[in-house]
């Protein structure tokens, strides 16, 4: 079986974040980058199917050169195969995004195509929740959304959605695109060894065919916010505040 | 014409539904367009009355007889249909799973843009909608533009106030029979499997009593869960806690797990990173129990108790407790 995840590079932001003076991007100067724990788990999912069923487990991204931090970071989970979609680093837009993908991925290795592509519910920047269907639509795969639960048997996917007061199951063929949410598994901590040797793995370079387009959406700038600064009422220290949190609770919320 | 996708239960229009038809009114106004929804499901029809409140004129209820159980294809192909004999332009849904998931089915089948998550929108002169949408969780918001032919929009959680429509309408109740190709049932709901933890959800929960890593163990929640009784309300944690494995994924509060819109948060050993945060900004009020008064969820509570949760949550249970 082979399992595509589909990851994506993002600044891991601090406790508050700053814009660029331009207001078209975050100001990355002095973050780190990671990926949304939902494309984490998308990654323990592609690695875990193949060590269960066989076959290989590959991580692909778009984004630009430093983008292989991260599908590195998919390598050192044990994923076999790394793909980047090399772009300058602008933002592409979810549909085009998915034209890329599912134009990319065609082009991969053989012929033979994945059984399984494996993407996050939603990003965790822009969560458009949309490219993993997208690309599902383009290569006229069955998709499922929101997956916490996913089993493989006999070349079926069953695959369960967290809905109000249970789970919804469905049953789907492969190839299939199943877009996933943290909680689906425990992602693994890769080892020093895995690290060292993921950094001397070779990344495939694909240059786009496709095209970067705004597709109608089109972002204008980005804003920061304002949050409420107002401090908050100490109730006091300690045990000593049960009797004011008792008062709260009884005369402001109502709940007592 | 604006086409809203509606949710209900029974009949009665989910509250998430409501908020992306105060969406779908505001651009409805704003372009003079009128306003109809599209629902599936038994006992659409009686949505009628309810949805006059918030102006829509018509609501198209669709009925199939492989639509008893919920496939996204199907919906997104009904929506499609409709939209083409209505003439929609503009189709918008609430910011729900399956919402989202029908509506991304819509755009990539019409191949059009969806906006998602969207906290506002306007009508610009040259027709194009300006809207600001939610990235990173709510942390920050993206100003866009949203053209073309067909504009998708799903709604952000809790943004959108729910009000009635300064003129109720009368709406117009009528049945939609798509064409339904076979294929287009491949994705769709085998069985519900009922969950197995008791309790009330963390989504509607009044209260919610939250465990970040000071909470310090599995045990320990022990104190939080008796509170969240007391209280009538539910419990939550923090990814730190669900990472050391105190608590089930479920539990998350969070930008990858819950967003909760309680009366009232009691966050307890939480330090309040960002990602916690756009969980719980839903929440009316928030109550901050922490031994740092520095601690980010400090300054973002409305009322802070600077002390040790294991001290003072013990205590507050048992004045609950003798007051009942």
């Amino acid at each position: 079986m082979k399992v595509l995840a589909c990851i994506k590079r993002v600044p891991n932001t601090g406790a508050k974040i700053v814009l660029t003076e331009d207001e078209q991007r975050i100001d990355t100067s002095g973050l780190g980058f990671t990926m949304s724990p939902h494309e984490e788990c998308a990654i323990e999912e592609a690695v875990a199917q193949v060590e269960t069923h066989g076959g290989s487990a590959h991580v692909l991204t778009l984004g630009p050169s430093e983008a292989d931090e991260q599908l590195r970071t998919g390598l050192a989970m044990q994923a076999d195969e790394a793909t980047l979609l090399e772009t300058d680093g602008e933002e592409w837009s979810p549909r085009a995004t998915a034209d890329a993908i599912a134009d990319g991925i065609g082009r991969l290795g053989d012929d033979e195509g994945f059984d399984l592509l494996l993407f996050g519910n939603e990003s965790a920047d822009a969560a458009n929740y949309q490219v993993g269907v997208r690309v599902a639509n383009e290569l006229g795969y069955p998709c499922v959304t929101g997956i916490k639960d996913l089993e493989i048997e006999d070349g079926t996917a069953i695959a369960k959605r967290e809905v109000s007061g249970g789970e919804e199951v469905y049953e789907l063929d492969l190839p299939a695109v199943v877009t996933v949410k943290e909680g689906l598994n425990e992602p693994r901590y890769a080892s020093m060894r895995a690290k060292m040797q993921a950094r001397r793995q070779e990344i495939e370079s694909v240059e786009p065919r496709t095209e970067s387009g705004s597709d109608g959406l089109e972002k204008v700038r980005l804003e920061a916010p304002e949050t409420d600064d107002s401090p908050a009422e100490i109730l006091g220290e300690g045990p000593e505040a049960v009797p004011r949190i008792v008062e709260i609770l009884a005369e402001e919320v109502e709940v007592v | 014409m604006i086409l809203a996708l509606v949710e209900h239960d029974g009949g009665t229009p989910e509250e998430l539904s409501l908020e992306g038809l105060a969406m779908a009114r505001k651009l409805s106004t704003a372009e003079g367009q009128p306003l109809e929804a599209v629902a599936f499901g038994d006992e659409a029809d009686a949505l009628g009355d309810e949805l006059g409140e918030y102006g829509v004129e018509t609501v198209h209820c669709v009925a199939h007889d492989r639509l008893e159980r919920y496939a996204p294809d199907a919906w997104a192909e009904s929506v499609v249909q409709l939209a083409s004999r209505r003439e929609a332009e503009t189709i918008t849904a609430p910011g729900t799973d399956r919402s989202r998931e029908v509506l991304a089915r819509v755009g990539a089948s019409l191949d059009a843009p969806l906006a998602t998550n969207c906290l506002a929108v306007d009508v610009a002169d040259d027709g194009a909608y300006e809207l600001r949408r939610n990235r990173w969780g709510g942390s920050l918001i993206e100003h866009a533009r949203l053209t073309g032919e067909h504009k998708l929009l799903t709604a952000a959680e809790h943004e959108f106030p729910i009000e009635p429509a300064a003129s109720p309408t009368e709406p117009s109740v009528s049945t939609v029979e798509p064409d339904l190709e076979d294929d287009l049932f491949t994705v769709q709901v085998d069985r519900v499997e009922s969950g197995d933890e008791e309790g009330i959800p963390l989504g509607e929960a009044r209260v919610v009593v939250g465990g970040g890593r000071g909470v310090g163990s599995a045990e320990d929640y022990d104190q939080l869960e008796e509170l969240a009784e007391l209280l009538g309300g539910t419990v939550g944690a923090s990814r730190a806690a669900v990472n050391e494995g105190w608590r089930p994924h479920d539990d998350q509060v969070g930008q990858t797990g819950a967003k909760i819109s309680p009366d009232v948060y009691i966050a307890c050993g939480i330090s309040g990173a960002v990602q916690h945060m756009v969980g719980c900004k839903g929440a009316d009020t928030l109550l901050a129990i922490n031994t740092d008064s520095e601690a980010a969820i400090v300054q973002k509570a409305d009322w802070a108790v600077i002390g040790d949760l294991h001290e003072v949550v013990p205590e507050l249970n048992e004045t609950l407790r003798d007051a009942t």
